[in-house]
């Protein structure tokens, strides 16, 4: 089997990865993004920067850091018949917090509620809407960057301004919503096709628990319910290999709060006990079918 | 690989590159806390890593 690692640098995870293949005697061809040259209409006759032609990929596995060279270079390669993990339809939907919002609701699963508005004006309103505190959040981004908690009137005009004033466009999609007073954890759960493989709390005194901030992952017991949610979850972004993010909200119940699809997961093989890279590569190997 | 470690390029403390290194792999100086990456191993060659961008993540 022929596999292409794309990556933007090698880090934990994609060692860890290379690992896995290597135990199944695949050796996969490391591709940088940053040597990425695509002609489009040329298709997958062309060579990738390995030397070797596209076409003679089995697979391309993604794992750029970079979401946007990521996702863009599946969306290439997905055109031209290239097989990948994830798929650019999935990539694309995760990317975007807004599209992952429509994607859960779209098959009924419970997620905090959440306004859009285009305008600082509108925005407030929203903020006002969904009652204080509400979280404000960039519509793309991740490790909890520029995520806001706003309690009043005054720092919410303050947000607004800011963004409305220093931000791309893309900070003026405001996507608004309600703050899920959770019990000083989330929950990420990996999930590989059909299968919720392992899951961790991340308990953090602050209210933004991502590992990337300083979080500390604990097993959390991967229960039939947990495993439905995510499942669904997974499958309502086009499904694959996925870190979800829920919430336990005040009854306890489970909701998502986004969807990862270039997951990190370096310190989550050791609470949870589950090999995480072997368990996803042998995922792959099988959807792919050739021999090794 | 050879015997000299590599010196950081911001700081110019030696930086420690461990048995499995890879080529594209990041790295932190232990001395200056600035983060590297491994540009060739036969010569060790370090530069600093890109900066984080605003699409980076998970």
């Amino acid at each position: 089997m022929r596999v292409a690692l794309l990556v933007t640098h090698i880090r934990a995870e994609e060692k860890l990865i290379l690992a896995a293949f290597n135990n199944r005697d695949i050796s996969p061809d490391i591709i940088l993004d940053r040597e990425l040259n695509f002609e489009i209409t040329q298709g997958a006759d062309q060579l990738a920067p390995s030397g070797l032609a596209w076409r003679d990929y089995d697979l391309v596995f993604e794992r750029c850091v970079s979401t946007s060279r990521g996702m863009y270079a599946l969306a290439i390669l997905n055109s031209w018949g290239i097989r990948s993990f994830n798929t650019y339809e999935t990539a694309a939907t995760c990317s975007d917090k807004l599209r992952t919002s429509i994607a859960l609701m779209r098959q009924g699963i419970p997620q905090p509620h959440t306004r859009v508005a285009f305008t600082p004006k509108s925005a407030m309103q929203a903020i006002e809407d969904v009652e204080y505190p509400a979280v404000l959040k960039p519509v793309t981004g991740s490790w909890g960057r520029l995520l806001a908690r706003v309690h009043n009137r005054d720092s919410a005009e303050a947000i607004l301004e800011h963004r409305q004033t220093l931000g791309d466009y893309n900070h003026h999609t405001y996507y608004v919503q309600e703050y899920v007073d959770k019990p000083g954890r989330d929950i990420r759960a990996f999930v590989v096709g059909e299968r919720t493989i392992a899951a961790i709390y991340r308990e953090s005194n602050h209210w933004i628990t991502n590992t990337a901030r300083g979080g500390l992952a604990t097993n959390c017991p991967v229960t039939p319910l947990l495993d439905d949610i995510c499942v669904r979850a997974a499958n309502a972004v086009g499904g694959g290999i996925l870190a979800v993010d829920l919430l336990e909200d005040a009854a306890g119940d489970f909701v998502v709060n986004e969807i990862n699809h270039t997951m990190e997961f370096r310190n989550s093989s050791k609470p949870t006990g589950v090999d995480i890279a072997q368990e996803v590569i042998d995922f792959v190997i099988g959807q792919v079918g050739v021999p090794a | 690989m050879t015997s000299e470690p590599p010196l950081c390029p911001e700081c110019e403390g030696e930086v420690e590159i461990p048995a499995d290194a890879m080529e594209n792999e990041l790295l932190s100086c232990e001395e200056c806390g600035t983060e590297l990456e491994i540009m060739s191993l036969d010569p060790i060659s370090l530069e600093l890593a890109p900066e984080v961008e605003e699409d980076w993540g998970e």
